[in-house]
């Protein structure tokens, strides 16, 4: 009787070991890559072209990758400025565009509401890809050819459809009575819906916030295609010049010093919001 | 869709009444710009695609010229096979990763929210920025992969991982899978875990070994999805552009031009912008049907649970 317990108690343990060990190599599998560049891009520079065996810094930490980087374009603190500004600027116009749709398809009655929302969703559809240029000569019609507004808006446009979705499901799970209630009270419209309302769908903002933060952050084609001057580019689109070396050569100490600044934002931001961005996860994968 | 079917008390349904203008007011903003920034270019890329359309001068109607050119360009035809080849082949990989993966952290137990929290970070880093990481991994003289493979004694000289076709497209699925398995995981997971326990009691309790259970429990009860995670793979592949852009330039030989990145070439390298609309109407087209099938997909699914 003991023995089989503890026979059955090994046999868990064993399990316990097998399960563990996969795990960590499987984390190490997803890890590595990261970790290996990160390590990477504090070599000397003259270790850059060198195969990184070790990758880590063997004479001394350095800061000669990010030095060479600074060296491409207008510099690597105006191109992360620039990342930064359309990033940060497709958030809050994101949030505030489908806070305010989010509310009227909730909670207001109109014609063609329905065909109206569908619009909206059906353009997920419809591959952004395939209608860059026009994007790019109705832009320049507006006056927003190589500008970083212009490239703002179209990627607040990819966000909608997402946005407007999990902004009317936040609205519709708020009860009526709350609004009734504040209504009464003498809020109304606008000052309702920021004072009453925002607070009872911030998780839904925090989703949509994050989604695009991260797509508008690593979103490669569109500004490739849409941003025509140097000074302009936004950080993926400067890697393409660094990339592409100078005389033949690539500087790959620049490359991984790119790489780790173009990471560490998109880590930070999942790493400090996961609950919400899984949130919004789930909800598009049960939808 | 609680607060557009149900019907108002008789006591506020004339305030309502009056209020329901302001419901377009907000959606306004929203509406804008789909239309600006995606009915009407969708409707543009459509006319352009019936035009000899050069970035400066001016446009010529030809009809469907364009298309016909379309169905006799070799390269296009080649273009639409690799990206066909390349979907099935990092979707059946991308599945083979993450379905073990998404078993593998189903169970609550110690440390694995860790490992979910890790497996997934790559899919929060762009895809430019993961292809940019990996061309540096496989680098011939100046990588990782090669030089350990060769420090380890695997191989004699550091392999040039991206000069042959066979080569670099395997780097690139597994670049691939390293990017996007933690993806697919969680949506399996979602799906594993809406599963009740016991039903898989059940048919424990009936004799049902592991493998039977699977295929007889677990795979007939995802099938939803299943289907929604191939959907989001398949059309993703169908996109993509980044991973052959920045890792191979489209090489070796131009083998590895996907479809996105041939209309990228027609529009903004040779500027024939009035065929490479003709090409994206085809690639919408393709993206609709697929995205038809996947809501015949889903349904089936919802007919047999």
């Amino acid at each position: 009787m003991i023995a089989s317990r503890t026979r059955r108690a090994r046999k868990a343990f064993r399990g316990q070991i097998a399960y563990h060990g996969a795990g960590i190599a499987i984390a190490l599998f997803f890890l590595a890559p990261l970790f290996i560049t990160f390590l990477a891009s504090f070599r000397h520079g003259t270790q850059a072209r060198q195969p990184a065996i070790p990758p880590w810094p063997t004479d001394g930490f350095s800061l000669d990758s990010y030095r060479s980087l600074d060296t491409f374009g207008a510099g690597v603190w105006q191109h992360t400025v620039n990342s930064l500004a359309v990033s940060l600027a497709t958030v809050v116009l994101t949030v505030v565009v489908s806070l305010l749709a989010g509310y009227g398809f909730s909670r207001y009655r109109f014609p063609l509401k329905n065909v109206l929302f569908v619009l909206i969703i059906a353009t997920l559809m419809i591959p952004f890809q395939s209608i860059l240029t026009p994007l790019f000569i109705i832009l320049a019609k507006l006056g927003l050819s190589n500008s970083l507004i212009g490239l703002t808006l179209v990627y607040v446009t990819l966000q909608l459809p997402f946005s407007v979705f999990m902004m009317r499901n936040a609205f519709d799970a708020v009860p009526k009575e709350i609004e009734e209630a504040a209504r009464i009270d003498g809020a109304r419209d606008l000052r309702l819906l920021v004072c009453v309302l925002l607070p009872l769908v911030l998780p839904g903002v925090a989703t949509v916030a994050i989604f695009a933060f991260l797509n508008a952050w690593n979103e490669f084609l569109a500004a490739l295609v849409l941003l025509s001057s140097n000074e302009k580019y936004t950080l993926p689109v400067l890697m393409m010049a660094v990339r592409a070396g100078r005389l033949g050569a690539i500087n790959w100490g620049a490359v991984q010093a790119g790489v780790a600044v173009m990471t560490i934002p998109c880590l930070i931001v999942f790493l400090l919001l996961q609950r919400y961005y899984m949130r919004g996860l789930m909800a598009g994968a049960v939808k | 869709m609680t607060g557009s079917g149900q019907k108002q008390p008789l006591s506020s349904r004339r305030r309502r009444e009056n209020t329901q203008w302001r419901g377009l007011l907000y959606i306004a903003p929203a509406m804008l710009l789909v239309i600006v920034f995606f009915v009407v270019p969708v409707i543009f890329t459509g006319w352009m695609s019936l035009h000899n359309w050069p970035l400066m001068g001016t446009s010529r109607w030809i009809g469907i010229s364009n298309y016909t050119r379309m169905f006799n360009d070799v390269r296009f035809m080649s273009a639409l096979r690799f990206t066909a080849y390349y979907t099935v082949i990092v979707t059946i990989a991308i599945f083979a990763v993450a379905f073990p993966l998404a078993i593998f952290v189903e169970k609550q137990r110690r440390f694995v929210g860790a490992y979910r929290t890790v497996i997934f970070l790559p899919v929060v880093i762009g895809l430019a920025t993961a292809s940019l990481l990996w061309v540096w991994l496989a680098n011939v003289d100046s990588g990782f992969i090669g030089p350990a493979l060769k420090a380890l004694g695997l191989v004699e000289r550091s392999p040039n991982l991206l000069a042959s076709f066979d080569s670099a497209f395997l780097t690139i699925i597994i670049m691939v899978v390293w990017k996007i398995a933690g993806f697919t995981m969680i949506i399996l997971l979602t799906g594993l875990q809406a599963i009740p326990a016991e039903l898989t009691e059940a048919a424990r309790i009936d004799g049902a070994g592991r493998w039977q259970r699977f295929r007889h429990l677990t795979l007939p009860l995802m099938r939803r999805t299943i289907a929604l995670a191939l959907i989001i793979s398949v059309t993703g592949s169908i996109l993509a552009f980044d991973q052959f852009y920045i890792m191979t330039s489209g090489g070796p030989q131009n083998r590895m031009i996907s479809v996105v990145y041939y209309i990228f070439n027609q529009s903004f390298v040779s500027f024939n912008l009035g065929y490479g609309a003709a090409l994206s109407i085809a690639l919408l087209v393709i993206l609709v049907l697929i995205s038809i099938v996947q809501l015949r997909l889903l349904r089936i699914g919802e007919e047999r649970p």
